[in-house]
């Protein structure tokens, strides 16, 4: 019966499967797939975390559409990407490029790390060794007494 | 005493940092178009389709680009604003109307009033996209030789007008 219910269960999600993928409207897989991965290279400027493959603004539509056509006439990767700056700015590139202007942008993590570091060998330089602290007899004899297992120190 | 004064230091410097911050808008990202020229274009217009009006129509005159639709909230705000702009005679205000439906856009005009010389109608937005909309309304000041001087993303307010696009207007037409 479990298994039968299975089966049954089974068979409907396979009919469901194929519904489901019919959805993006594209002939050319491998266009496709040019256009997504370049997509998420690419910020929208709508909901500006996120990238153009990623949003749903009306925006970002008409730019994957755009990056579509653009590929489909035979544009390279990189024209296509200087297409967008040249509207848009280095800001549309979802990786911000090495320029002066981007330099604490990509340094700036590392600079605190060197920083912190810097502080911590400071630190760990001027830190004094600990003193030795000269016992009393007192403590000797104890300390004697101790490890020899005397009886009268055991609780 | 002595060893928190770095840390405090360091500390006053990070509020002063997020401080400015939180005064920047992030959605204004500043535009690559400033002094390069307008991108080209040759679109319908909207009252009539069988026309069309081009940015090469205006080169010897100093001119405003509203970039707006009826869809657009923040143009109803700043429609008051433009019609006060039209009435002042100063600058020849033309209207984008992005991504509307004729109909749409022509209705809302006449509900609110027309402030442009004439709309142009990008249904799809193509040229929305080579003049690198991307928070309807925008605003673009351009100049006698078709550079776009001045850009403004959003809505236009009367200190905007009063303090930016008036004296570039008036700067731009003695030039």
């Amino acid at each position: 019966m479990v298994r039968l219910l299975a089966l049954v269960l089974l068979a409907m999600t396979a009919a469901w499967a194929p519904a489901k993928e019919a959805t993006p409207a594209a002939q050319d897989p491998a266009l496709e797939q040019r256009v997504m991965a370049l997509s998420n290279e690419l910020r929208c400027l709508v909901c500006q975390n996120q990238t153009i493959a990623d949003s749903n603004a009306p925006l970002a539509e008409d730019l994957r559409n755009q990056v579509r056509e653009k590929m489909r006439l035979g544009a390279s990767d990189s024209e296509i990407l200087d297409f967008m700056v040249a509207r848009y700015g280095d800001f549309v590139l979802y990786r911000p490029p090495f320029k002066a202007a981007t330099f604490l942008l990509w340094f700036g993590p590392l600079l605190l790390l060197a920083a912190g570091l810097l502080v911590l060998l400071r630190r760990l330089l001027r830190r004094q060794p600990a003193q030795d602290v000269a016992m009393t007899a007192a403590e000797r004899k104890r300390v004697a007494d101790l490890l020899a297992g005397d009886e009268t120190e055991r609780r | 005493m002595n060893r928190f004064v770095l840390p405090l230091a360091v500390f006053a410097a990070l509020v002063a940092l997020l401080a400015v911050g939180l005064t920047l808008n992030p959605r204004e990202v500043p535009s690559p178009l400033i002094d390069k020229p307008a991108p080209r274009f040759e679109l319908p217009q909207l009252h009539q389709p069988a026309k069309t009006f081009s940015e090469k129509d205006m080169l010897g005159k100093v001119w405003i680009l509203n970039v707006w639709a009826s869809w657009c909230v923040s143009c109803r705000e700043e429609h008051p604003v433009l019609i006060d702009l039209a009435a002042s005679g100063v600058v020849p205000l033309f209207g984008l109307n992005y991504k509307d439906k004729r109909e749409d856009g022509l209705a809302w005009l006449k509900t609110f009033g027309d402030p442009y010389q004439l709309s142009i109608h990008d249904f799809e937005g193509r040229v929305g996209i080579d003049y690198g909309v991307y928070g309807v309304p925008e605003t673009y000041v351009i100049d006698k030789r078709g550079v776009i001087r001045y850009k403004r993303i959003g809505a236009l307010t009367p200190e905007i007008v009063r303090s930016k696009v008036l004296p570039l207007v008036r700067e731009l037409g003695r030039g």
